[in-house]
């Protein structure tokens, strides 16, 4: 693994200066921990969404390598059809023999958990060379802050506002990470960007390992979730230290905890980061929270036992 | 000369194992899915070179070609009704970004509510796609088209995407006698791809599908209408080099005792075929009858046309779809058009029909091109559009 120094001094990979994310948003650091970790040239895409808009608005290009946007829903599908020519051409010899290439497809939550759930589904049970990233920062971003099947219980957006009534969005998060280790392949892990040497090793192994892989990366989003920008790395931290985005990773279905929680922090510490959570931090809103930090713990020891950890 | 008895699936697949792409993807529809499983037994019999991906959905089969063909392979696929419109979003993004990908399409009707058998709804709700749209008579047709459209789509001047319309079961599943030609004369016609740009050489990074705002998008798309005003020309000269090969020459369109006609029947697919009983018939009888098959239907060749049809007075225009417009079907709506720009009124009466995959005897073609002759010229809207065939 390249640690962050050898990383500044690598050949520039990844996003160039000048895209137009925002201050304190965190796909641009993920992009570059995790393409600074390929040992190959990497081609990459993404979905419709925040990353496409920062980083392409023609004529200009922020993506130093080869890269490829079409739609929403459909960024697994797309790459997997790169990397199948890239084996096609490569099997009839009109590439070069000693240069490889590696294939990232990148997505949003919302490109991830739904609208590209099938597509992604699809090209990792099809067995492509690829590794797929989703930057999660819960909901729907770019279009202005919608919920999404990656929304925690509780969140405030615009879909699921907190009202009078109903205090945000009702439902769970899906367990996507899991639904992806459960298609057998090689390699899933969960990461976040605000543990930046947990994240490029997992980057590392993905690299080394031959077939499909799945990585879903927590990341704060200021707009959406009403944050300092200045305290992107350490609200991702939080999420972490209150086991609401354990970092783990499933290698050959063998299921391993990465950073093991110690202290670990009430859901409320990590809500007072945020303005999207601000309405459940009042008084009448406290059975709320119990209910949800209930299912964290449940979440958490579920994962534990998984990992063969003592709760 | 190889003369052999085939459907119009095999004789796709059978063009598809000669032309030999470099990738398909693909997913299963009823009546195209035999297609793509002739093809996979090729693929695992390794009599070709292709990469077969057999994927989740229409959608990803359209995304992956895109995907494949922005990476420099020659890239082809098939589907039908359901599957056409599932990938309806990503056609529009396969022209917009010019991938020269082919999709040997089956006509069937689309679904409200679900119909498996032949009519032209599935590739008229797509006909603005900016997809090139080849129609085929017959098996030999649907053959001779798919290697055609592989040229005409990567053609430089053109760049864009084409499918070949078949009608669904009448021809894909019927069995005819056709002629297939040496291996190596299909690819030497169609020659090596030369994409003309590729994601997969690291020394020339490139971006595909960056987002185009109000100071590029419009230069995107006119350039893109450009590559389709193109093929018109480029559609010409590689029928006339496929006739040179293989000895059938391919036009716009083609035409029967439409010199002297009186009354000329405008038909696409099967139809066109069974067309050509009718006319003779009818001439039998003294009646003046003629036919113009139309085969390309985008670019739509409206001067051609019109040139073609000039000297006769009275049109039937048969529309296997219905365009909801309350007006006219597609193919009268853009044939009344083209009348219009030549400073041409004949009579045109516009027959929908044969929706569902409802039969069509050339009996009823007899009755139609009499019924036009002899109709007065129609006063209002409604009698110039004649459901034919329906229960009413």
């Amino acid at each position: 693994m390249l640690n962050l120094k050898q990383l500044a001094s690598k050949e520039k990979v990844g996003l160039a200066g000048g895209h137009r994310a925002c201050a304190g948003c965190g796909f641009p650091q993920i992009i570059s921990m995790i393409f600074g970790q390929s040992p190959a040239p990497v081609v990459s895409g993404c979905s419709t969404g925040c990353m496409e808009i920062a980083t392409t608005i023609y004529p200009f290009t922020a993506w130093r390598g080869n890269f490829m946007h079409s739609a929403f829903e459909n960024s697994a599908a797309t790459i997997s059809g790169i990397e199948t020519a890239y084996r096609a051409l490569k099997k009839q010899g009109r590439l070069p023999a000693d240069e490889n290439l590696n294939f990232v497809a990148l997505g949003g939550d919302g490109g991830t958990y739904d609208i590209g759930f099938q597509a992604l589904s699809g090209a990792m049970e099809r067995g492509h060379n690829m590794l797929y990233v989703c930057y999660n920062n819960e909901a729907y971003m770019n279009t202005g802050v919608q919920r999404s099947s990656a929304t925690p219980q509780g969140g405030h957006t615009t879909t699921s506002p907190a009202g009078k009534v109903i205090p945000g969005k009702t439902q769970y998060p899906k367990d996507l990470t899991g639904i992806m280790a459960a298609h057998s392949i090689p390699y899933v892990a969960q990461g976040s960007v605000g543990y930046h040497i947990d994240l490029m090793r997992k980057a590392d192994k993905a690299f080394s390992i031959e077939g499909p892989k799945f990585m879903n990366v927590y990341t704060p989003c200021r707009l959406g979730w009403g944050s300092d920008p200045a305290k992107t790395m350490e609200i991702a931290r939080l999420a972490v230290d209150t086991c609401m985005w354990p970092l783990y990773e499933v290698v050959d279905g063998q299921w391993k905890l990465t950073r093991k929680v110690r202290e670990k922090k009430g859901i409320t510490e990590f809500y007072k980061t945020q303005n999207r959570f601000r309405h459940l931090l009042k008084p009448e809103n406290d059975e709320f929270v119990k209910e949800i930090q209930a299912e964290v713990d449940r979440r958490w020891h579920v994962l534990l036992s998984k990992c063969g950890e003592g709760a | 000369m190889k003369i052999i008895a085939k459907t119009g699936n095999e004789a796709m697949a059978e063009a598809m194992r000669q032309i030999n792409p470099d990738v398909c993807a693909a997913y299963p529809i009823t009546p195209a899915t035999e297609v793509m499983q002739i093809f996979a037994g090729f693929v695992n019999d390794g009599l070709v070179k292709t990469e077969l991906m057999m994927v989740e959905s229409e959608h990803s089969a359209m995304s992956a070609c895109m995907g494949a063909t922005a990476a420099g392979a020659r890239t082809m696929t098939s589907t039908s009704s359901q599957g056409l419109a599932f990938m309806y979003e990503m056609l529009y993004i396969a022209a917009g970004y010019r991938l020269p990908i082919v999709i040997a399409e089956v006509n069937r009707a689309l679904s409200g509510p679900i119909n498996i058998h032949c009519d032209h709804g599935d590739t008229m709700g797509a006909r603005d796609t900016g997809w090139i749209q080849l129609f085929s008579e017959n098996a030999q047709e649907a053959y001779d088209n798919l290697i055609q459209a592989i040229r005409i789509a990567e053609h430089p001047d053109v760049q864009l995407p084409a499918w070949t319309s078949t009608d669904g079961f009448i021809i894909s599943h019927g069995m005819e006698n056709m002629e297939v030609y040496p291996d190596e004369a299909v690819q030497k016609f169609i020659k090596e791809f030369q994409p003309s740009f590729t994601l997969l050489n690291n020394q020339q990074p490139l971006t595909v599908g960056a987002a185009d705002l109000q100071d590029f998008y419009f230069e995107h798309r006119r350039a893109a209408a450009e590559g389709m005003r193109h093929a018109k020309r480029v559609i010409q000269e590689i029928g006339r080099e496929f006739g040179q090969t293989f000895g059938r020459s391919y036009g716009l369109f083609d035409t029967l005792e439409l010199d002297d006609a009186e009354v000329a029947l405008v038909a696409m697919g099967s139809t066109a075929g069974t067309a050509r009983m009718a006319v003779k018939n009818l001439r039998q009888r003294g009646v003046k009858a003629g036919l113009l098959k139309l085969r390309v239907f985008r670019p739509f060749p409206a001067e051609e046309l019109a040139q073609a049809l000039k000297h006769v007075p009275n049109v039937a225009v048969m529309d296997r779809s219905d365009g909801f417009n309350a007006q006219s079907a597609p193919l009268a709506t853009e044939l009344k058009t083209a009348f219009f720009d030549a400073g041409l009124k004949p009579k045109v009466i516009d027959y929908i029909y044969g929706l569902g995959g409802r039969d069509i005897h050339f009996t009823e073609l007899e009755q139609i091109m009499e019924k036009t002759l002899q109709a007065p010229e129609p006063g209002d809207l409604d009698s110039r559009v004649v459901y034919w065939g329906v229960r009413e």
